[in-house]
């Protein structure tokens, strides 16, 4: 069945008539030739599709595109500016060697931004220690709540730290069949100890 | 994939509604487990009646100092949400332990509760499988069977639950509220999956048409000293073989009160009343917590591939309860230092 939608795709709006089997991945790379995300596994198990949907990285092939009327859609080909400067998190790629064949890297590159944010706005992984640990007085039974943050609807606590542990862990979500991983970590490791976000 | 057609109803009412009306309807959550079986022909629903957009994200602290979670609530935001950091860390933890940053950032607290089994034979239609097909067997029963259930099973299903969230709520006595053709109810988690029994392809005791609008927690204060462990193949991204997920209330050295539950042992999260018990005023004591797993899983009947699970399930019980002690007596140790 046919549905008409609109997506926002890398700052230009895109109208388009598909049939409402066609997933938000399919919809990129074979409607409208935004083929930056890629496919690797079509099943959520790989991280190779993934694009900023509404500013949080997400699965683009876990989602009808019909679903994501009206989104703004983020991939790794919208990211550069307007005189071609690569994201500083694609140049951190580029410094790092943080690629192989390439395949899984439009992926790794959403979702690292993605991440950057995520961590700025206090979000936990399961590499962050809990409250407890982290402030020592929060600790069962008593003490003080955790900051409730004034900047931004989703900030909870304080910017995490993004130790190794920390990158590792949450960027697990985004396999790489040629184990880059050694740099990629060194490439987001700069990242992670400027606070650079954008 | 069968054609289907797109409906993304304005409120709750609308949304059941339409599913009633139309056969063979589902609502439709982040979609991360919906559409992939979808692709992979499990399911083959004519209608998708998106709900991940009804104003059911909300997270509020209820009246009786508990929380009411919305159950379009994204996994991520959830395991960010202070409260639940500091009041019941279990379920933070829990969340964190599951999928993957990207798959949490889209699934949903209603279609995490109503995922589905991960066992391949499911998966794969061109074997029998009870759930998948009702009457076309078990090929997990004498095939492979190393994720596989050691509790509750039955001989028509050994196919475990494998929601880590679920785990967690089920220590906090969560209850689930849903929104039916008769109206609203309020189902207490233990009793929402069901054992496989005759009817393995139900996995809950929710009706057609049933939209689940939140999931609330009552307060339940000791649920501060908690935590949960998963035990999975590897680091990250991987389901559970085994989890313990834990809420413990010490008074002296004795343990006062206590929540216990297993994930990928059984059918569905498995509430451990019986360890539960044992322990209630029993001394603090690794021998006790070892007799109480034991106590739980003597009703255990392992596969071939999955015997490892029981010992398993033993040893990360008691290493979970053992580090619960053991952060009570840090934090102890912490506030004298502080008091000094
Ligand atoms: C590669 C991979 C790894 C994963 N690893 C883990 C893991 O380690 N641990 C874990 O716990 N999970 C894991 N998951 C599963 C993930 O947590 C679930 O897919 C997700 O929680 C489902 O939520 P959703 O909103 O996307 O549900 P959907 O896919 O949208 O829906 C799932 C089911 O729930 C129904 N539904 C949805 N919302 C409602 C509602 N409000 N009321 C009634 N019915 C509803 C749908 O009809 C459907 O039947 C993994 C998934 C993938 C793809
Ligand atoms: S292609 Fe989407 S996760 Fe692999
Ligand atoms: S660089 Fe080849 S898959 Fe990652």
């Amino acid at each position: 069945m046919d549905a008409r939608i609109t997506l926002h795709v890398d700052g230009d709006e895109r109208p388009l008539t598909l049939d409402t089997r066609v997933t938000l991945l399919d919809a990129l790379r074979d409607r409208l030739s935004v083929t930056a995300p890629k496919k690797g596994c079509d099943h959520g198990q790989c991280g190779a599709c993934t694009v900023l949907l509404d500013g949080r990285r997400t699965l683009s092939c876990l989602t009808f595109a019909v679903a994501q009327d009206g989104a703004e859609v983020v991939t790794a080909a919208g990211l550069a500016s307007y005189d071609g400067e690569p994201h500083p998190v694609q140049r951190a790629f580029l410094e790092n060697d943080a690629l192989q064949c390439g395949y899984c890297t439009p992926g790794q590159i959403c979702s690292a931004i993605g991440m950057l944010a995520e961590a700025a706005s206090g979000h936990p992984s399961h590499a962050t220690p809990e409250l407890a640990d982290a402030g020592g007085r929060d600790g069962p039974g008593g003490g003080p709540g955790a900051p409730g943050g004034p900047d931004g609807a989703r900030r909870t606590t304080a910017p995490v730290v993004l130790d190794d542990a920390e990158i590792r862990e949450r960027m697990s979500g985004n396999l790489c069949r040629c184990g880059a991983y050694v740099n990629i970590l060194a490439a987001l490791r700069d990242h992670g100890a400027t606070g650079v976000t954008a | 994939m069968i054609p289907f057609d797109y409906r993304r109803p304005g409120n709750p009412a609308e949304a059941v509604a339409t599913v009633i009306d139309h056969e063979g309807a589902a609502f439709l959550g982040g979609g991360t487990n919906l559409v992939d079986h979808m692709k992979l022909g499990i399911t083959e629903p004519r209608m998708l009646v998106d709900v991940s957009r009804l104003p059911l994200d909300r997270v509020t602290e209820t009246a009786g100092g508990g929380l009411r979670i919305g159950a379009t609530v994204r996994n991520s935001d959830l395991a960010a949400h202070p409260w639940v950091r500091r009041n019941c860390p279990v379920l933070s933890r829990a969340l964190l332990a599951g999928a993957s940053p990207q798959l949490r950032n889209t699934a949903t607290v209603g279609g995490n509760l109503l995922q589905r089994t991960r066992c391949p034979y499911f998966q794969d239609l061109t074997t029998a499988c009870n759930k998948r097909e009702p009457g076309s067997g078990c090929a997990a029963i004498g095939g492979y069977n190393r994720d596989h259930a050691v509790l509750g099973a039955s001989e028509h299903c050994i196919a475990t639950h494998p929601s880590d969230m679920a785990v967690a709520m089920l220590v906090l006595d969560a209850a689930v509220v849903t929104l039916g053709p008769g109206g609203e109810r309020t189902l207490p988690l233990a009793g929402f999956h069901r054992l496989p029994g005759d009817a393995p392809h139900r996995d809950t005791v929710l009706e057609h048409g049933e939209l689940i609008t939140a999931v609330e927690l009552p307060q339940l204060p000791f649920a501060r000293r908690s935590a949960y462990r998963k035990v999975r193949d590897r680091a990250s991204y991987a389901f559970a073989l085994v989890s313990v997920a834990a809420a413990l209330e010490l008074e002296g050295g004795t343990v006062r009160e206590i929540r216990l539950a297993f994930g990928g042992l059984a059918h569905k999260p498995w509430r451990a009343r019986l360890a539960e018990e044992a322990l209630r005023g029993a001394p603090a004591t690794e021998e006790s917590f070892r007799h109480a797993a034991d106590v739980e899983l003597a009703a255990a009947r392992p596969r071939d591939g999955n015997a490892f699970k029981v010992p398993m399930a033993r040893n990360t019980l008691v290493s979970v309860l053992r580090g619960l002690v053991n952060g009570a007596e840090r934090v102890r140790t912490d506030r004298t230092e502080e008091d000094r």
